[in-house]
């Protein structure tokens, strides 16, 4: 009998796949149920977005921010409107700094919340999703309020934010953040001791301290390795130098350990909202140099200097001066960099993306390998990925 | 009337009577099995679940039957349409003639067999073919690994059950279905058998492929595992099959460990009320823990389930044998 050769077994996973978060491809080559090795494939949600930013001023950019990774729009901004910032030599006015360290504390939670819980139901669990979404759908009312947008906020503005939180709202959130402990200890209680959640992710994908920081690990996934780094603590940015929080880590850099440092996490955003809501400042919340931030109505209406002024931004934008700038900022998933060129027109003659979802991605072989079929959505839903950061 | 009964015209249409008296109903608890999974897990997770077609959404399965009726069945271009066809047909006739052992009050039953259990036992272990058929006929991968695991843990989960039986079988000393519940008047067999009716409902959540253990169709990395090509009724006869399944082995967990028909005491009140009822409200309440455990628990993982099912199951359960037998005879209790 002629010997028959064994061939090993490759399986699509994805780009239409329901744990596969957005559209990623990942070819699997199965030997049995083992993975012996994994494939992504990027580029099924490019769509030019550092090309485009090159064609667009410098406000019309921002936009694009909010469409990278759509689970934490505003950390996107954050990054890119320091970047503008830095390279114009301005500072946002106090009140505006600490509107955006809360924002971008409630992004940081209504990131995690999509995370945790589509990792929760990726290995079976499904209420917690339903759940989380609840919580989530309280902090859309929170973006409506403050910006009139949902998902895609645009609300932060080189030189502030864009208009201030209306009446009532600093309340809202705080009562809001305070029933939010519920919903966590109701999901903890849930999930975190859960015999078979832990069996599922306990030593599953494990990444080492050196490992991690070789392939590029930042956020939760290089925290969850025992390395409490953070850049709201090492490069504070915006108010976060007056915050007092911790920097939750785990040591044993599995799915579990990752899973643990983004519900830790959750407490530290609390403890910042809610300290930014005590503390915060009256008085503008946008520059008020007229070259980068239009005059109010009113004043146009009597100014013509004012009418000028909101003419020239809105048709040609502001100039920045000439030179380069990389502003990176703590986003929910992890370092989220901006290198902005300036050529000293209206548009940036560069910029590229650092996302952090990328580089996890380009780590899944080293995660999946040796690990079995079903451990594959516990993996992907443990490093966050999302392809509209991915891809860009 | 009476007379035409009883000729060799009549008995073939009684029976018929009889079929229809049961799986009627059986198809209807089916239906309103689907309405309540929803429901209820729609209380968990603190949604409504159905509420529009109908008060209360009480016409959805109605609603959903007709839909999956008049949708086209899809045939994939590289399954093989004879397999692939009779897979459905098998999981469901499977379904339904286990149902003709099942004693669901005092004599209500259409065959009241002497090897009752053993007859349920081969239908429930065919169920598996059902699934590797639909698996290899559909030629997708998807659908072929859930097959495979699927076979694998059926085949797993039977052989742990089919020894936490022979403990109830050692207790009752008969295999007629029937009698095993008269043997547990006055104490339910969930009582001195207590961890073996935990193992026994664990692993029917296995048998039926529901959560914790509904590997073979884990939505989150098979898609759907063994009926992801299937659509229409083909589909619709997998997704019966699966709930009669659901409520047959309930029934079957009713009988063996919670006294079947038998009202919980033996006094006024309760034994007032007829055995249909005490059945059907033991069957719901074991129903009801399904739904509760597919609402709350993540999924295992093959080689976990597989390891739970020959290194805890199977020797769990054959102690509990050698244990029950040498009570028995030491007490001197061993039925005749």
């Amino acid at each position: 009998m002629a010997q028959s050769q064994i061939r090993n077994f490759n399986l699509n996973f994805g780009p239409q796949h329901p744990a596969a978060h957005g559209v990623l491809r990942l070819v699997l080559e199965l030997d049995g149920e083992v993975v012996e090795r994994a494939d992504p494939h990027v580029g099924l949600l490019h769509r030019g977005t550092e090309k485009l930013i090159e064609h667009k001023t410098y406000l019309q950019a921002l936009p694009y921010f909010d469409r990278l990774d759509y689970a934490c729009p505003l950390n996107m901004e954050h990054s890119y409107v320091i970047a503008v910032e830095r390279l114009l030599g301005i500072e946002p006015p106090p009140r505006a700094k600490y509107l955006r360290t809360l924002f971008a504390e409630l992004t940081r939670i209504y990131n995690h919340l999509m995370n945790t819980t589509s990792m929760v139901m990726d290995v079976g669990a499904m209420t917690p999703m339903l759940w989380g979404f609840e919580e989530r759908e309280k902090i859309h009312e929170f973006f409506e309020g403050v910006s009139g947008a949902r998902m895609h906020l645009a609300w932060f503005r080189p030189g502030g934010v864009a208009f201030d939180m209306p009446e009532g709202m600093a309340e809202r959130i705080l009562a809001w953040n305070e029933a939010f402990t519920t919903f966590l200890d109701d999901f903890e209680t849930m999930i975190d001791e859960n015999r078979i959640f832990k069996q599922r992710t306990v030593d599953v994908s494990v990444v080492s301290q050196e490992q991690a920081l070789d392939l590029g690990f930042t956020g939760p996934c290089l925290r969850a390795t025992g390395l409490a780094w953070d850049l709201r603590k090492a490069q504070p940015y915006d108010a976060y130098e007056d915050m007092d929080f911790q920097i939750p880590t785990a040591k044993s850099g599995d799915c579990y350990a990752r899973y643990l440092v983004r519900m830790a996490e959750f407490r530290e955003s609390q403890k910042i909202i809610r300290q930014c809501l005590e503390n915060l400042p009256d008085g503008e919340v946008r520059s008020d140099s007229r070259k980068i931030q239009a005059p109010s109505r009113a004043e146009m209406k009597h100014s013509m200097e004012a009418l000028i002024h909101h003419f020239k931004l809105y048709t040609e934008g502001f100039h920045v001066p000439p030179g380069e700038v990389y502003a990176a900022t703590e986003a929910a998933t992890g370092e989220f960099g901006v290198y902005l060129v300036s050529d000293g027109t209206n548009r940036p003659y560069r910029c590229s993306i650092r996302s952090p979802g990328y580089v996890h991605l380009s780590a899944m072989d080293t995660l999946m390998k040796g690990h079995m079929l079903a451990d594959a959505p516990a993996c992907i839903g443990s490093i966050d990925v999302v392809f509209g950061e991915v891809d860009r | 009337m009476v007379d035409f009964l009883a000729t060799y015209l009549g008995t073939p249409v009684l029976i018929v009577l009889h079929i229809f008296a049961i799986i009627m109903p059986l198809l209807g608890s089916v239906a309103y099995l689907t309405y309540a999974e929803r429901k209820v897990i729609g209380a968990m997770q603190m949604r409504r679940g159905p509420n529009v077609v109908g008060p209360f959404g009480l016409f959805q399965p109605i609603a959903d039957g007709l839909k999956l009726f008049l949708k086209e069945t899809i045939i994939p271009t590289g399954a093989s349409p004879v397999v692939f066809l009779a897979a459905p047909m098998l999981t469901f006739i499977l379904a339904l003639v286990a149902w003709a052992v099942i004693p669901v009050n005092d004599g209500w039953v259409l065959a009241d067999i002497n090897v009752g259990v053993l007859y349920l036992f081969a239908i429930s272990s065919m169920g598996v073919y059902g699934i590797i058929m639909a698996g290899w006929a559909s030629n997708s991968k998807y659908a072929f690994l859930g097959a495979m695991r699927s076979a694998a843990q059926m085949v797993s989960y039977e052989v742990a059950m089919g020894l936490i039986i022979i403990s109830v079988l050692l207790s009752a000393g008969t295999l007629n279905m029937s009698a095993i519940v008269e043997a547990q008047q006055g104490l339910w067999y969930a009582i001195p058998h207590l961890p073996m009716f935990v193992m026994f409902f664990i692993s029917i959540l296995a048998e039926t492929n529901r959560h914790p253990f509904d590997l073979p169709e884990a939505e989150a990395e098979l898609v759907s595992g063994y009926n992801v090509e299937y659509s229409a009724m083909p589909f619709a006869l997998f997704f019966l099959g699966e709930y009669a399944n659901m409520i047959l082995m309930s029934g079957l967990a009713t009988i063996l460990f919670l006294g079947g028909w038998l009202p919980p005491v033996d006094i006024a009140p309760f034994n007032w009320l007829p055995g249909i009822f005490w059945f059907s409200l033991k069957v719901m309440a074991l129903l009801f823990v399904f739904i509760w455990c597919r609402a709350a628990f993540p999924r295992f993982r093959y080689d976990q389930l597989m390891r739970l099912g020959w290194k805890v199951f199977l020797p769990g359960s054959l102690i509990w044998v050698v244990l029950t037998a040498s009570v028995l005879t030491l007490t001197g209790n061993l039925p005749e």
